[in-house]
């Protein structure tokens, strides 16, 4: 069920955008074109590219927000996934709350 | 003669209808939805939508190029391999997850409490070893506040002899034993990094269940400005087991989907997840077109995103363990093309 949902409708997560605009929508409560024209114009994509896992595997690496990697596409120096995620937050102008937990921990 | 097309029942068993004969029940279906909901038919434009969508013969259909949405979810990672942690990595990294979701097997608010620290240092993995975004969720489980299971005198039991007012008290203090379990639970998940969290079958005990929902949503949202918090609904209409409860004046007992959105977005809620069951005795072609039609009235004039729930025996899709992909997909095109819903 949940493959026929990501081929049916998904935004293919991690191999393209979804999971930058699902952010959008969890955190924001940012209604889904909002959402979408908001993370395309902070990567500087058109909106119909957010779930192009062609474009967005190499733009994701040129920016270290994380991806998708396998046995014939590793991504050995890409940053880790809390690395990659401060830059998502830097990018997306969005707290990620695992590091304001851990930066309030730290004071 | 028209041919025949292979197509699925509300159980996932296979049936051979026309096209004229799929036409009528996705008529039938959003007639019983409208005559249910008191929300108007889909259109015409509609309804031969589906019916294409229901006499193609692919065995899988998808949205077009550019209308894909976000996905949600309520519980990923069954750990059929590995432990909970991979399965999320396993929905990160193979099944295209948009987001995924940390979850204890006894999925309940309540249940949960006890062994929270050991969901912390869960979460605190997930966050580690995962780039999307990972929701905490459980159901807030008002009945396990009730006899034999909790304090509470057992409303079920209280209703048919006639001892309403027991049965209304009792479910009032449930519901404050669930506000303070949801409330516990969410504040530890969230000082453990989650990115969101999700009140899932909001309503399944009835308009207490929801009550306790709202009102934990409301303290989270007070405390916690950036908190994601995702609820899901249990059905289509909320049951009123003590049917005189309101929120900021509006009586929850009865409310369909677009009154449940409403009071989620007055609450604070940041993602709405209406749900419509499915009659496994009909067509997923009925049910899909019954389903829409309940929740078609909530999508206009929603605030915020709006994720109606299109898991096993909602929304459309088969009431099987293992819902067939021909089904599936069917059921997710039709909800975004015809709803132009925010998610999934």
């Amino acid at each position: 069920m949940p493959i026929a949902h990501a081929v049916a409708s998904g935004l293919n997560g991690l191999r393209a955008a979804g999971d930058l605009v699902a952010r959008l929508e969890m955190g924001r409560g940012m209604r889904l074109a909002e959402a979408k024209q908001y993370v395309a114009d902070r990567l500087g994509v058109a909106p119909l590219d957010l779930a192009d896992t062609a474009a967005m595997q190499e733009l994701r690496g040129e920016l270290g927000l994380g991806r998708y990697f396998e046995a014939e596409t590793p991504h050995p120096f890409d940053p880790s996934p809390l690395e990659s995620k401060a830059r998502i937050a830097e990018l997306l102008d969005l707290p990620v709350n695992v590091l304001v937990q851990r930066a309030a921990r730290a004071e | 003669m028209e041919s025949a097309i292979t197509t699925r029942m509300g159980d996932g068993s296979l049936v051979a209808l026309t096209r004229s004969q799929i036409r009528a029940e996705i008529e039938d279906g959003t007639a019983q939805g409208a005559k249910r909901s008191k929300a108007p038919l889909l259109e015409e434009a509609e309804i031969e939508h589906l019916v294409d969508l229901f006499a193609s013969d692919a065995r899988v259909i998808g949205v077009p190029i550019g209308d894909e949405v976000v996905l949600t979810y309520d519980g990923t990672g069954d750990p059929q391999i590995g432990s909970r942690i991979e399965g999320l990595e396993i929905y990160q990294q193979y099944l295209s997850a948009d987001s995924c979701e940390l979850y204890h097997v006894d999925y309940s608010y309540p249940a949960v409490k006890t062994i929270v620290p050991a969901e912390q240092q869960a979460m605190k993995v997930a966050q580690e070893r995962l780039v999307i975004p990972v929701h905490y969720g459980a159901q807030p489980d008002l009945g396990r506040y009730s006899h034999p299971d909790g304090p509470c005198p057992n409303w079920s039991e209280l209703l048919p002899q006639m001892r309403i007012d027991e049965a209304r008290t009792s479910q009032e203090q449930a519901l404050e034993m669930a506000i303070d379990d949801i409330v516990h639970v969410a504040e530890a998940m969230w000082e453990a990094g989650a990115d969101g969290i999700n009140i899932d079958t909001a309503g399944a005990a009835g308009d207490a269940d929801l009550l306790a929902t709202l009102r934990a949503v409301e303290k989270l949202r007070a405390r916690h400005p950036d908190m994601g918090i995702m609820v899901g609904m249990a059905n289509e209409i909320v049951l009123g087991l003590h049917g005189q409860l309101e929120y900021k004046g509006t009586r929850l007992a009865g409310l369909k989907p677009e009154g449940q959105r409403k009071v989620v977005e007055e609450a604070g809620g940041t993602i709405f997840g209406p749900a419509v069951n499915v009659n496994t005795s009909k067509t997923v072609a009925w049910n899909t077109a019954r389903a829409l039609t309940f929740i078609k009235p909530c999508m206009a004039e929603a605030k915020i995103p709006v994720h109606p729930n299109v898991g096993m025996g909602v929304g459309g899709v088969p009431m099987s363990g293992f819902p067939p992909i021909d089904a599936v997909s069917r059921c997710s095109r039709a909800m975004v093309d015809i709803l132009k819903c925010d998610g999934l």
